[in-house]
């Protein structure tokens, strides 16, 4: 293979795929274009039919270990007021002839220590039943991850990753779900049509509970009346503004709520109420707000579940999504400010084939704009981190060890702080340069007797480094400054 | 490269090593002679400065060799005075201490074989008792376990080696079984390791040279451990200060000898210390390598008093792959050299001395005009420690410990 073309190879790794690992160059050959597109036709490596919980079975267990938990801690505190009420008896006799004023002190000091131990029993009698969705979301972790480091280059799992996080929900509010979303929803649908992702994502008991549209209802539904409660805005806002139209694009605050009037009702089966599908999607009636909606100017009769469906396909087809797509794509892959031929042609690609991703995909890959910048881009800490683990030819993970680097470097697997999800831009990233420093000690640490620098450089890079790399590399004072000099070299920090 | 397909956990290690191990093959101890000796191998990673380190004051040509960064007897600080002619770093108090009351011994002009100046290669060399590097997978220190005579003087239920950090070190791996233990708190990325990264940086990347010198500017006005870096919620990653390389240092040693002072711990030990690699500003009186050393010098304190009634029965051998140029270089750091020292601890030894034949520092006594000459084979100080100190027998040193080594005598006298 020449020069150039491991170049290339190792260009495509790093910008479009997950970095290069022992064997990813030869398995690229003489076309790296030709091979991340031959990529996306294979199946992904994580299958929504794997062996993973579903969503609603997380959902299920969670629930049911809550409603343990909450069983057991009020048996306990019950019992615990029960002791303290004889033992009180008891003492109440000893002291029959308390002393003046000191007794009322006494008696109070008495009931807050009764009642902090009442609570302190509950509390203990519910820890012990261990809450059941951070295993689930470290297998999942342990999974998405190994997918990550398995493949030869990864195209396809970045671009999983890019929409997870561009139709992100939070684990910090349904860890047990976080893991099944991806695969269920985004998974599924991330090489096929953008308006299946969309209906997929926002139909998502995982995305309704995190958009707080569980409990959003109509003020003229039959529950709403009812309970005279109404409508929270957040899903309809997010949708448009983060994950179709893009913000400012014309849409009004009136949008906005007739929207969110077209949500209501789309919820999850109670846990509770039904063992078999509890925790699924369903759309709920009683909460919807009935009649028709006008939304971006046209009107939606339909007094369902269609209304919101219908929605969600406009706003797919809208030239705004296009745009904001192919904007956002081509900023995660190429360059924070991405030449604007490559986006107009990516965006022209998604409106001419009704939003399909994977030749959006392959109109990205295929444009000499995307390939032709120097690698300004800086990875974000997922990025690096599997990279630097690909580098090695590790295939597996300790799913704790390595969400816990991630959190650190502020990259939370799937617990972004904001529905907008991960910034895609240097800024956001550069200062947490001083902290990858420490991770790729440890991790170099770990792995110096295992992983031989130079052998990184020339077997896994084709040694397309830059010559002050090498040298620093041979110069080190050890196999593990050596390693953490290489993993921390702009060559693998940026792409 | 070796591809592995996961990292291996502590447990199977241990399971690893014992697997590969026959029980039926250790020797039989008898302890005849009453006492249970204790072998701890300190590898500085980096190639210590020994000139640096012990400085010869009482040659006529050290002064105009280093300069005003020649340690002194009236420097400031001053240095210790070991004897006539050489004085210790004064950022060694405990060593001095120790070395006043016969407890240490220091080794100067000495090297392995290897006359090259690459770390890795010579690391190889130092650990696996090799005269070339890359030829084996286990140490010397690991194949002495394996050849310690039947009814030795070893307590049999020490027939481990312990090594400390995530990696054990090459020294002590082998087939002898290894226990490993982990220092909680991680070591954080030296300064050397910084400032070869900034310098990197500044050769390729501006904007990541601006980030990291910020972090460095930060980390050395924060000083205290865990105060460095604001975004920083776990200490263990905060950034580095001398603070928490003291700390890491006296934990790691400290830990080895609470494993060995054990009834039925293991005998002999091994770890790495890194950051040794003093290329710029090396700061002997005042700085990186003052800070190390002193660093250094507390895991001393903390072995000895870790080792308690062991302490008596315990030598601990710090050594270096290489050592450094004898001049100083353009950045007052000192580059790869050849000859450097090594220093022997602990309340077995017949310490009290430097123990060189002294090369000179005239430009024709240096090596190749610009190393301190070795002069001793850092193999026959070695090799006796393990002969009188373990009693490997002197024939299966020369064959098996160190191969090839037959005309390298065991240094007599070592031990008390």
């Amino acid at each position: 293979m020449s020069n150039s073309a491991k170049a290339d190879s190792v260009l495509a790794l790093h910008r479009f795929g997950m970095g290069p690992r022992p064997g990813s160059i030869a398995a690229i050959g003489t076309d790296p274009r030709g091979a991340l597109i031959a990529e996306l036709d294979r199946p992904l490596a994580l299958s929504a039919t794997s062996s993973l919980p579903t969503s609603a079975k997380a959902y299920r267990t969670v629930a049911d270990a809550n409603a343990r938990r909450t069983a057991r801690a009020k048996q306990a505190q019950q019992q615990a007021k029960k002791q303290q009420m004889a033992a009180a008896g008891d003492q109440g006799q000893a002291q029959a002839q308390p002393e003046g004023q000191a007794q009322g002190y006494a008696q109070e000091k008495d009931a807050a220590q009764q009642k902090d131990a009442a609570e302190m029993a509950a509390k203990q009698a519910a820890d012990a039943i261990p809450d059941p969705g951070r295993p689930i979301y470290l297998q999942e972790a342990k999974l998405r991850t190994e997918a990550a480091l398995g493949v030869d280059i990864g195209f396809a799992e970045r671009l999983v990753w890019f929409w997870s996080n561009h139709f992100c929900v939070s684990a910090n509010r349904i860890q047990s779900m976080s893991g099944a979303y991806e695969r269920e929803a985004v998974r599924a649908h991330a090489l096929g049509r953008f308006v299946d992702l969309l209906l997929a994502a926002e139909g998502h008991p995982a995305m309704l509970f995190y958009l707080d549209n569980l409990e959003s209802m109509g003020a003229n539904s039959t529950a709403g009346i009812n309970r005279n409660r109404g409508l929270n805005e957040n899903i309809a806002r997010e949708i448009m503004e983060l994950h179709t139209l893009g913000v400012r694009t014309g849409y009004t605050q009136d949008d906005v709520i007739s929207f969110a009037n077209v949500m209501t009702g789309w919820t999850l089966v109670p846990p509770g109420a039904d063992p078999q599908h509890g925790g699924e999607f369903t759309f709920n009636p009683r909460l919807h707000e009935p009649g028709g909606q006008t939304v971006l100017g046209k009107r939606y009769e339909q007094d369902d579940v269609e209304q919101g469906r219908a929605v969600l396909r406009d706003l797919a087809a809208h030239p705004a999504t296009a745009t904001h797509i192919a904007t956002k794509l081509a900023r995660h892959f190429v360059a924070d400010e991405p030449p604007p031929p490559l986006v107009e042609q990516m965006a022209k690609t998604f409106r001419d084939t009704e939003g399909d991703l994977k030749q959006v995909a392959i109109a990205m890959v295929s444009s000499d704009d995307a390939w032709r910048g120097p690698p300004s881009k800086l990875k974000r800490p997922s990025e690096w981190g599997v990279g630097m683990v690909r580098a090695t030819g590790i295939t597996t993970v300790d799913p704790e060890r390595f969400t816990g680097g991630q959190a650190l470097l502020g990259e939370a697997l799937w617990r972004p702080s904001a529905p907008k999800g991960y910034p895609d831009d240097e800024a956001s990233w550069i200062d947490g340069v001083g902290r990858r420093l420490d991770i790729a000690n440890n991790f170099a640490e770990r792995i110096t007797s295992m992983a031989d620098p130079q052998a990184i450089i020339e077997d896994v890079f084709a040694s397309q480094i830059a010559p002050e790399v090498k040298q620093a590399v041979g110069r080190a004072e050890s196999r593990q400054q050596a390693l953490a000099l290489l993993f921390m070299s702009a060559d693998f920090q940026r792409r | 490269m070796g591809v592995v397909d996961h990292l291996p956990t502590r447990r199977e290690l241990l399971v690893g090593s014992g697997a590969l191990f026959a029980w039926s093959q250790m020797p039989r101890i008898a302890r005849a002679e009453g006492r249970d000796p204790r072998l701890l191998v300190i590898v500085l990673r980096g190639a210590l400065d020994g000139l640096g380190a012990v400085a010869p004051v009482g040659d006529p040509d050290w002064v105009s060799l280093r300069g005003d960064r020649a340690l002194l007897l009236d420097g400031k600080p001053p240095a210790l005075p070991l004897d006539a002619f050489f004085a210790l770093n004064p950022a060694m108090p405990n060593l001095h201490r120790l070395y006043k009351s016969g407890k240490a011994a220091i080794v100067h002009a000495t090297a392995t074989p290897y006359r090259e100046r690459s770390h890795f290669d010579g690391q190889d060399v130092l650990e696996s008792g090799l005269v070339k590097p890359g030829m084996t997978a286990s140490g010397w220190l690991n194949r002495a376990l394996l050849a310690m005579e039947s009814g030795g003087r070893v307590d049999p239920r020490g027939s481990r080696a312990l090594g400390i950090g995530s990696v054990t070190p090459l020294v002590v791996r082998g087939s002898a079984p290894v226990m490993t233990w982990v220092p909680q708190k991680l070591l954080p990325a030296s300064e050397d390791t910084q400032n070869r990264l900034l310098d990197l940086y500044q050769h390729t990347d501006p904007k990541l040279a601006t980030v990291l010198q910020a972090r460095m500017k930060l980390a050395s006005l924060g000083g205290a451990p865990g105060t460095g870096d604001p975004m920083s919620d776990d200490p263990t990653l905060a950034p580095p200060g001398i603070a928490r390389v003291r700390a890491y240092f006296a934990e790691a040693a400290g830990t080895a000898a609470r494993y060995l002072a054990k009834p039925d711990g293991p005998r002999v030990g091994a770890m790495g210390f890194v950051g040794w690699d003093t290329h710029i500003a090396e700061g002997a009186a005042s700085g990186q390598l003052y800070n190390l050393l002193g660093a250094l010098d507390g895991a001393f304190a903390a072995i000895e008093s870790n080792m308690g009634e062991a302490w008596r029965e315990t030598v601990v051998a710090v050594v270096t792959e290489f050592g450094r140029t004898a001049r100083i270089n353009g950045t007052q750091g000192t580059d790869h050299g050849t000859g450097t020292v090594a220093f022997l601890v602990g309340g077995g030894l017949a310490g009290g001395r430097v123990i060189a034949d002294w090369p000179g520092l005239k430009p024709a006594q240096l090596f190749e005009d610009r190393d301190l000459k070795p002069t001793t084979d850092l193999r026959a100080v070695l090799k006796g420690l393990l002969r009188d100190h373990l009693r490997v027998e002197e024939k299966v040193l020369a064959e098996t410990v160190f191969p090839g080594s037959a005309d390298v005598k065991p240094m007599g006298g070592l031990l008390a």
